[in-house]
């Protein structure tokens, strides 16, 4: 399966994009089909609308009516509570883990997809094998090996010990989403570069890097949205208050309020935010990366 | 060719050395490969998690395959990875196949769509505890009979609940996977069935299944391998209840090592989880042909 000698296809997005492809669809009014979206769009959106609209309630509000009205007293106590609850303390982790282990991904992953795509040798070509590899294994198998070797590394509950096996699980996709657009720079460009006595390093962050900043944005969201709402690993790998982080913090806050769901409901939003609002700074990007990074 | 040095004086080279790629194959091969090694030496050992590990042959494996909740958790794991892909696949391509139309309206909707990949699977998994409450929730707001029901306490419920709350979260991305192969089917194609006089369902299946076939095998696999290590949704909403009725292999593999504290039992099922998952994919590998496959898999 880890044939390398055909290089990844990328002809399909090589494929010069007709523009604009006049299809004869559009103009067809699909009735079933815009039923059966909007259907859909329900069942997405209940739910959420349900979580928004309970952290609103008061507690009493919460369990006389009916849970889908509108609040009759709109109150953000609850997330007053949930703020007041060490919150700031959990985002923070969240934020350094998140950000230490995007920035690391990113730094280490496109070295090497630089080197896999630039590089000659069997070497490069082995090691891109082995993150291949990596693709077909469920890494999260390995959470009980995972604990001993960072018990052992005396990481156990630090937030270093959960940003270094977050980075070794981002970096196969992240390699390959970062070779497979370096492969569509242009061969000439790297050519200038090399007629100009440019070395690979000048090289990798002169022409490469500002070509491929769509592309580490892509995976930038995508390791970073993995990396924040990641559960497993704190689970497994931190124990006390100090170094919580928010989806644990979530479930932990089960405990702690067990029948006040507003304020569970208000730290689910809160916790959540910062996704969204990624999402809507980096969505273009995050959805057309996407799109490029698979074939049909 | 030689992959040592890279440069001359002059600036001509062989391109970049293996070296490049050390830092992040050092990240991969301590924290990803070591363990995955790791499962099969610590499955030969006893192990409570705290004192140092003991050598213990194969007991564990005879231990771990005699108990029955091995056997019920892996038929269960069966059936949710049969569900989710019966539930998903369809709803996941015909969504694919309706934003990838180029309507404004379908874009909005494609980007609300999006709007489950942004929780956590504990944010889900609390968000949906609170709605299938039947006090609290969903039962409440709409007198239907057959809304109100216990939809996590009851064991013959359960299951379908779980695989409900999963595509709810995961539809959205392959949603995208099968709209971003639809727009690569090219419109030549329709074109001329136009022409030939073919109707919308033709269309849809001589043209459209056809031309998604490696979309499919692709989701496919991430579904069929990721639900098969499906782990936080399921323990946050169920913790594996009512009794045994939703344990999966892997909740069953946590529960063993850290509730337990019989790592190496736990270690079994790990072991058992990575074989599965491996013949798993080279098993989709198989069926979409060993290069298509990794061209596929760019971009996950």
């Amino acid at each position: 399966m880890l044939d390398l000698e055909t290089p990844l296809s990328t002809s399909v997005r090589k494929a010069p994009a007709p523009p604009r492809p006049a299809r004869s669809r559009p103009h067809r009014t699909n009735v079933p089909g815009a039923i059966g979206g909007f259907a859909w769009l329900l069942v997405v959106m209940v739910p959420v609308y349900f979580i928004v609209v309970t952290t609103f309630r008061g507690q009493a509000g919460f369990f006389a009516g009916n849970p889908f009205a509108l609040p009759t007293a709109p109150t953000l106590a609850n997330y007053a509570e949930v703020i007041q609850h060490d919150f700031v303390r959990y985002v923070l982790n969240s934020v350094i883990v998140t950000t230490g282990a995007v920035v690391v991904t990113l730094a280490v992953s496109l070295i090497a997809a630089y080197a896999v795509v630039r590089g000659r040798g069997r070497g490069i070509r082995f090691v891109f094998s082995v993150f291949l590899l990596g693709l077909a294994i469920p890494l999260h198998a390995t959470i009980i090996p995972l604990y001993y070797l960072i018990t052992r590394l005396r990481l156990y509950d630090s937030l270093l010990g959960l940003i270094l096996p977050s980075v070794a699980f981002a970096i196969p996709v992240t390699v390959l989403i970062l070779s497979n657009f370096l492969r569509d720079i242009p061969q000439e460009l790297f050519e200038s570069m090399r007629m100009d006595g440019a070395s690979e390093w000048q090289t990798l962050i002169r022409l490469a890097l500002p070509l491929v900043r769509p592309a580490l944005v892509t995976v930038a969201i995508y390791d970073g949205l993995n990396a924040w709402n990641g559960f497993l690993f704190p689970l497994i790998l931190t124990q006390s208050e100090e170094r919580r982080v928010l989806p644990l913090s979530l479930w932990a806050f089960q405990g702690e309020f067990t029948v006040a769901i507003p304020g569970m409901l208000a730290a689910v939003v809160l916790s959540t935010l910062p996704m969204v609002v990624l999402y809507v700074l980096g969505r273009r990007y995050l959805v057309s990366g996407l799109t490029a990074g698979f074939g049909r | 060719m030689v992959s040592g040095n890279s440069t001359t004086a002059r600036g001509y080279r062989a391109g970049p050395s293996v070296w490049w790629t050390l830092p992040a194959l050092a990240f991969f091969v301590v924290f990803a490969l070591v363990p995955l090694v790791g499962v099969g030496v610590l499955s030969l050992m006893k192990w409570d998690g705290l004192s140092a590990p003991r050598w213990t042959g194969l007991r564990n494996w005879t231990h771990i395959l005699s108990d029955p909740v091995t056997g019920k958790a892996a038929v269960l794991s069966v059936k949710i990875i049969v569900l989710s892909w019966l539930v998903q696949t369809p709803l996941s391509l015909l969504l694919g196949i309706f934003t990838a139309g180029r309507q404004r309206y379908r874009n909005v909707l494609a980007v609300l769509y999006f709007v489950p990949l942004l929780f956590s699977s504990a944010a889900v998994a609390i968000a949906f505890k609170a709605i299938l409450d039947p006090n609290f929730g969903i039962s409440r707001a709409v007198g239907w009979s057959f809304l109100s029901r216990d939809w996590l306490g009851d064991p013959q419920l359960v299951l379908a609940t779980v695989v409900f709350v999963i595509a709810w979260q995961f539809v959205p991305f392959h949603t995208l996977l099968y709209q971003a192969g639809v727009r690569q089917i090219p419109a030549v194609l329709y074109e001329a069935a136009t022409i030939d006089g073919a109707g919308p369902l033709q269309q849809f299946r001589w043209i459209t299944l056809p031309q998604l076939r490696y979309t499919v095998v692709t989701s496919s696999t991430l579904m069929v391998v990721g639900s098969l290590t499906y782990f936080d949704v399921v323990f946050v909403l169920t913790g594996g209840g009512p009794g045994y009725s939703t344990r999966l292999l892997p909740l069953d593999m946590y529960l063993t090592g850290f509730t337990a504290n019989d790592m190496g039992g736990a270690s079994v099922l790990a072991a058992i989880l990575v074989v599965t998952g491996l013949l798993l994919a080279l098993g989709f590998t198989r069926l979409s042909g060993f290069n298509r496959m990794q061209s596929q898999q760019e971009g996950i």
